[in-house]
């Protein structure tokens, strides 16, 4: 496993040519191109905000709540996205895995890199509105450390997706249904602190979500580091994820070219 | 010196479930959490099994052998695609394998994007790609075309970039996949001589080929596989030939197979048509379903084809003497009766027919069992699949026992010449004229 893994940095050419791919191929032949990646968020923004500002307004219960929305659903749409598109890639990417030599691993890393750089193209908007709205706190600069503990826990759990989803094509069609169950399980639209129930805020502290979000929230929205020692144990939880989540890939990677 | 490539005892064994089972793995898998324990196959379908060669730095080797016999998996293998379930594969150089050209290659971004990416993947670096670059293009023939889409290449203009790419990878071992069908003849040769020039440079390379004229041309060592076994290996020409052998062999059973089905299929004497009746159009190329008809006042018990020592078979080589045997038998004592044959193409074309009547025999006595023969010295039909019609009928065509497209045989031949019939022949050249045959 260990020897596979440092066998993937020799990879990382083809790695970064594939996610170039998969951006120039995304957008290709539309009329905004690039755009779209700055476009989709603010467009949910907009939505989520009129829904909670306009139709529910007496939910409001964090002032500027778009802000507040905008800090969670962009690396929530980072999270969701990888783990359906990874959850599919080694399905459509049976061309690859049949023909040609090269680990497999290399297809769900692209995918959750993709989505990393849409993510990383929506901050300077969040940028923009954090300096609109005077929210700048020095907190900002641990923001990085957080993207990481993101990276490393999608990238263990799209692994694993990745590769069950070839013996269990279930997994797919689950999949978009659980992940909206996962949004509302996790304090995108709601803030962490305002959870009625004890019960449910201890139900939901099992989600690493919540405190990677809460991670997202503190540095950017309130600019606290209350919740570190909860970080700590999602950082943790997310190295663990990814050591099971490529365990499990190693183990299933030879069934893969005769699988898909 | 250490072969380039080893295989020794080579066993790939793939899973193969059920429907119903794969549904009950998937819900005991879920319930029960035991997931590596439910995925064990249930049964088993052997693709090779304990194939061992050596391939010596340099050579040409191929392998050749029937849909399914393992070709396919045994260079998945050799490429490190798929990893075997016993025995190993030694390859220390580079590989290149040409299993499907452009595999890799995504529709929306262009030809020039997908070299770079498609290079990466067979394992060039971007400097590598960014030298060989015009190289790739000028090769691929696709010079105006190079930054459009990959989508809106034809297939011969993708499978071109494809060939190309992998080609210049400039591999130690290079594997190839029955691909140098690509693009038009112009482009094959170019593919056969970029071959010619990896031999020439002391590469190895294997081929796994269904054309067994490229194998004879280009191999040093073949290789026949049957089943995932090895059948025989060694020279060429002589791997080639047990092939064809087993091949005719085949293709005798089943074509004997095939006539003894359509006979018992219409072994049932039909109720006589009234004599008045017109018979159905003796030798008509339309219309030419399986069929047997007549009162059976005489019947046709056996047809066989002869060869030249007088064994029944089905294949014959094209020019070889056949005899088409018939065995009759009649219910009574007739004065009235013809026989004749007819042979057929696949295209429903009758390539030849003939009866007695036409031939001018006058039937005088016919009672109990005979025999009747027709001798062919020599039957120059093209290569093909041939059927063949007999009939005994009245002169009036008051049909007795017709048996129409119930015999089957196959002519081969190494001449790939078109048509129906080959007339006896030669070539003759002034002396300006100057041809040279090519080696066999």
């Amino acid at each position: 496993m260990l020897r596979n893994l440092r066998a993937l940095v020799r990879y990382r050419v083809l790695i970064q040519s594939l996610v170039v791919r998969e951006l120039k191929a995304r957008y290709r032949g539309s009329v905004l191109g690039f755009l779209w990646s700055f476009l989709n968020p603010l467009l949910q923004l907009l939505i989520y905000t009129f829904v909670f500002s306009v139709l529910m307004p007496e939910r409001k219960v964090v002032e500027p709540y778009p802000l507040f929305l905008f800090c969670g659903i962009l690396p929530w749409t980072w999270f969701s996205s990888s783990l359906i598109e990874s959850s599919n890639v080694l399905i459509t990417g049976s061309n690859l895995i049949k023909k040609i030599l090269f680990p497999a691993e290399v297809l769900p890393i692209v995918s959750v890199l993709a989505n990393l750089v849409h993510f990383l193209l929506g901050l300077p908007i969040l940028l923009g509105f954090l300096i609109y709205y005077d929210k700048i706190h020095s907190t900002i600069v641990l923001l990085p450390a957080v993207i990481v503990l993101q990276l490393v826990f999608t990238l263990g759990l799209s692994l694993f997706l990745a590769s069950l989803s070839v013996h269990f094509r279930d997994i797919q069609n689950v999949l978009a249904n659980l992940m909206m169950l996962w949004f509302f399980a996790s304090p995108v639209i709601y803030p962490y602190l305002d959870i009625p129930s004890r019960r449910l805020q201890k139900f939901l502290n099992f989600n690493p979500m919540t405190h990677i979000l809460v991670g997202y929230h503190q540095t950017l929205f309130y600019g606290g580091l209350g919740h570190w020692p909860w970080l700590l144990a999602t950082a943790v939880g997310s190295l663990l994820t990814f050591v099971v989540g490529y365990f499990v890939f190693d183990r299933l990677r030879d069934t893969f070219a005769e699988e898909v | 010196m250490t072969p380039a490539i080893r295989v020794s005892d080579l066993t790939k064994v793939y899973r193969r479930y059920s429907h119903r089972k794969q549904f009950r793995t998937v819900k005991s898998a879920l319930l029960g959490g035991n997931l590596f324990k439910e995925l064990k196959p249930d049964e088993v379908f052997t693709a090779l099994s304990g194939v061992t060669f050596n391939v010596r730095q340099g050579a040409t080797f191929a392998v050749i052998g029937r849909n399914g016999s393992g070709k396919s998996t045994l260079l998945k293998v050799m490429a490190g695609i798929t990893r075997p379930s016993s025995g190993e594969v030694v390859v220390p150089g580079r590989i290149s394998a040409l299993i499907e050209l452009g595999a890799g290659f995504h529709p929306e971004i262009s030809g020039r994007e997908n070299v770079f990416i498609n290079g990466i993947m067979l394992g060039l670096s971007k400097q590598e790609i960014r030298d060989r670059f015009d190289e790739i293009v000028e090769f691929a023939e696709l010079k105006e075309f190079i930054d459009a889409p990959v989508k809106t290449y034809s297939s011969g203009m993708y499978m071109r970039l494809g060939f190309s790419v992998a080609i210049h990878v400039n591999p130690d071992v290079l594997l190839i996949d029955e691909v140098l069908a690509v693009g038009d003849e112009g482009f094959v040769h170019k593919c056969l001589d970029k071959l010619s020039e990896f031999r020439r440079r002391n590469k190895t390379i294997v081929l796994v080929t269904h054309s067994l004229g490229l194998v004879e041309k280009l191999a040093d060592e073949a290789l026949w596989l049957d089943r995932g076994k090895t059948q025989l290996r060694g020279d060429p020409k002589k791997v080639v030939d047990a092939y064809l052998a087993q091949v005719a062999t085949r293709e005798e059973q089943a074509l004997a197979a095939a006539e003894a089905q359509a006979v018992a299929q219409f072994q049932k004497p039909s109720q006589p048509q009234h004599p008045a009746d017109p018979p159905v159009e003796p030798y008509s190329a339309f219309a030419r379903e399986k069929g047997r008809w007549g009162s059976r006042e005489i019947e046709i018990v056996e047809v066989d084809l002869l060869g030249a020592d007088g064994a029944t078979k089905h294949v014959f080589r094209s020019g070889e003497p056949v005899t088409i045997r018939l065995a009759v038998r009649a219910s009574g004592t007739l004065s009235d009766f013809v026989f004749g044959v007819a042979l057929f193409n696949a295209d429903g074309v009758c390539c030849y027919g003939t009866n007695t009547h036409i031939e001018e025999w006058l039937p005088e006595k016919l009672s109990g069992s005979g025999e009747v023969r027709v001798v062919i010295d020599r039957l120059d039909l093209i290569e093909g699949s041939y059927t063949l019609d007999v009939a005994a009928h009245q002169r009036d065509g008051y049909p007795f026992d017709y048996h129409r497209s119930l015999h089957a045989f196959r002519m081969t031949s190494e001449t790939k010449d078109v048509g129906i019939f080959r007339p006896a022949h030669r070539w003759e050249f002034s002396p300006t004229v100057v041809l040279r045959r090519r080696e066999p």
